[in-house]
């Protein structure tokens, strides 16, 4: 008991807030995960579990916001202190919103459990190996405070939009053959789009550790390849 | 989960006089937890404190009704002595005030006084109890100086070294980092945090935000009444009364 450290309760306090983050984060990872298994091997009851997970993915998220609260009003943080714990805040919401992605993904899972599929689900489950991927590395960086961990998440979003793109274009193509397609069509892309919104959010976490750690908004678009005129371009 | 709760005031009463102080408090102050007093001057936490170890028998015209059970013991009752009271509930000032004498026998004063003569004993309990108040690498080499010859934030952690002396259950502090610079304030705080392994703490503070830090429980009293008691974190976010919630957002005291 003879070093004092007058930051220990501060320190103990955040490290209990970024402890419950990660949980969070591989939460939501597990829920995107889980539907998306659902979606490719047609397990209704696996979706059904992800759907129930979502309450205790929000109610975590609440937890998280309101810890950040009482550490603000209990610390006046300033500097990097200040910086991690309004970041805490923001991340808890962007991670919440993969876990309402990986629901959203699974109540199609649930719709489309009976019917044969237009095509082979490939890109899907490869579009979230590389949000999966993205989530790792960004909670990684997090946790272990690299800023080099935080920048290479910026460049697999290039290659997630390039699924969905991919995928949306393959979709039209079908549908404009058969318009019978078109119903389950529009709900595989609203998956992939679901994807590509996911790859978003673990872009903005990965932005928010830099911040955390320079002080410093860096965009994402630094580190990626330039913008295409207008999304839709190629079809 | 069941609170484990140490002390248990009801229905206690304070009169200065005619002055009528405390009105009806009721409070369960929490084990092995840290529980703040706060309030605008003359709001009657000082007072409260004092209550809990029976400072205010000492004042003249001061009058208590009510109970405090410390331990299923009403320290109000007549077969309470007093002296033990004060063995087990000890208390730390707004000022450092070391005894004049040397850093050990200020730490040695408390359990001298109880009876212990033993003198591997006593140095046993005065190397940990300056230990627990985290001194021990700054004076271990000087036990013989005198107590007064420390710096403030020194003299203040010998005084918590003297109040853990007697291994209390609870630990009394009026304001104990007002007389201190902001290193040192920073030191005392995070003792506090590691006393509560031990000890019970209640604590009177001026700073708000020293109480929003430290706390696990506050107490706002205002003129005398227990306004509202409760978690450190709910009180400092999101208090139930408006008289709470103006104070704490500084719209008066």
């Amino acid at each position: 008991m003879n070093d004092i450290n007058p930051r220990a309760h501060l320190e103990r306090s955040i490290e209990d807030i970024k402890r419950k983050l990660i949980k969070l984060g591989k939460m939501s990872g597990e829920s995107l995960s889980k539907s998306v298994h659902a979606l490719k091997s047609q397990d209704g009851e696996l979706a059904g579990s992800v759907i129930k997970m979502d309450d205790s993915i929000d109610s975590l998220r609440y937890e998280i916001e309101n810890d950040c609260l009482h550490f603000i009003a209990r610390f006046q943080p300033l500097g990097e202190d200040l910086r991690a714990v309004s970041s805490c805040m923001y991340m808890a919401s962007d991670l919440e919103r993969l876990g309402d992605y990986g629901n959203s993904i699974s109540k199609t899972a649930i719709e489309l459990s009976d019917e044969e599929y237009i095509k082979p689900l490939i890109d899907i489950p490869r579009m979230f190996d590389i949000v999966e991927a993205m989530l790792e590395k960004s909670l990684e960086a997090f946790e272990k405070d690299s800023k080099d961990l935080a920048i290479e998440v910026f460049a697999l979003d290039d290659q997630v939009d390039d699924l969905e793109t991919q995928i949306l274009r393959e979709l039209v193509f079908l549908m404009i053959e058969k318009t019978s397609r078109i119903e389950q069509g529009s709900k595989l892309f609203l998956v992939a789009r679901n994807l590509e919104r996911a790859g978003d959010h673990v872009t903005n976490i990965a932005e928010r550790v830099l911040y955390i750690l320079t002080g410093e908004y860096v965009s994402a678009s630094k580190y990626r390849r330039p913008e295409k005129k207008g999304r839709s371009e190629g079809f | 989960m069941e609170k484990d709760v140490l002390i248990k005031v009801s229905n206690l009463d304070l009169h200065y006089g005619d002055n009528h102080v405390l009105k009806d408090i009721h409070l369960e102050i929490v084990r092995n937890n840290v529980t703040a007093l706060i309030g605008p001057s003359g709001c009657g936490k000082s007072s409260f404190l004092r209550c809990i170890n029976r400072m205010n028998d000492f004042i003249r015209g001061a009058k208590v009704t009510g109970e405090i059970i410390i331990e299923d013991m009403n320290i109000y009752s007549r077969s309470t002595d007093v002296i033990s009271l004060r063995r087990d509930v000890g208390m730390v000032f707004q000022k450092p005030n070391p005894f004049p004498m040397s850093i050990y026998d200020n730490v040695a004063y408390g359990p001298r006084l109880h009876g212990m003569k033993n003198r591997t004993k006593l140095d046993e309990i005065v190397e940990n109890s300056i230990k627990g108040a985290a001194l021990w690498d700054e004076v271990k080499d000087k036990l013989n100086s005198s107590g007064l010859g420390l710096s403030g934030g020194q003299q203040q952690r010998l005084c918590i070294a003297r109040a853990i002396a007697t291994n209390p259950d609870v630990v009394l502090m009026d304001e104990p980092t007002s007389a201190l610079d902001p290193l040192a304030t920073a030191k005392i705080e995070e003792l506090i945090r590691q006393l509560k392994e031990d000890y019970t703490v209640v604590i009177v503070t001026h700073n708000m935000q020293q109480a929003a830090r430290i706390s696990d429980y506050t107490a706002f009293f205002l003129l005398g009444d227990l306004v509202e008691y409760g978690q450190t974190s709910k009180i400092f976010t999101s208090p139930k009364d408006k008289r709470t919630e103006d104070y704490i957002t500084g719209r008066f005291g």
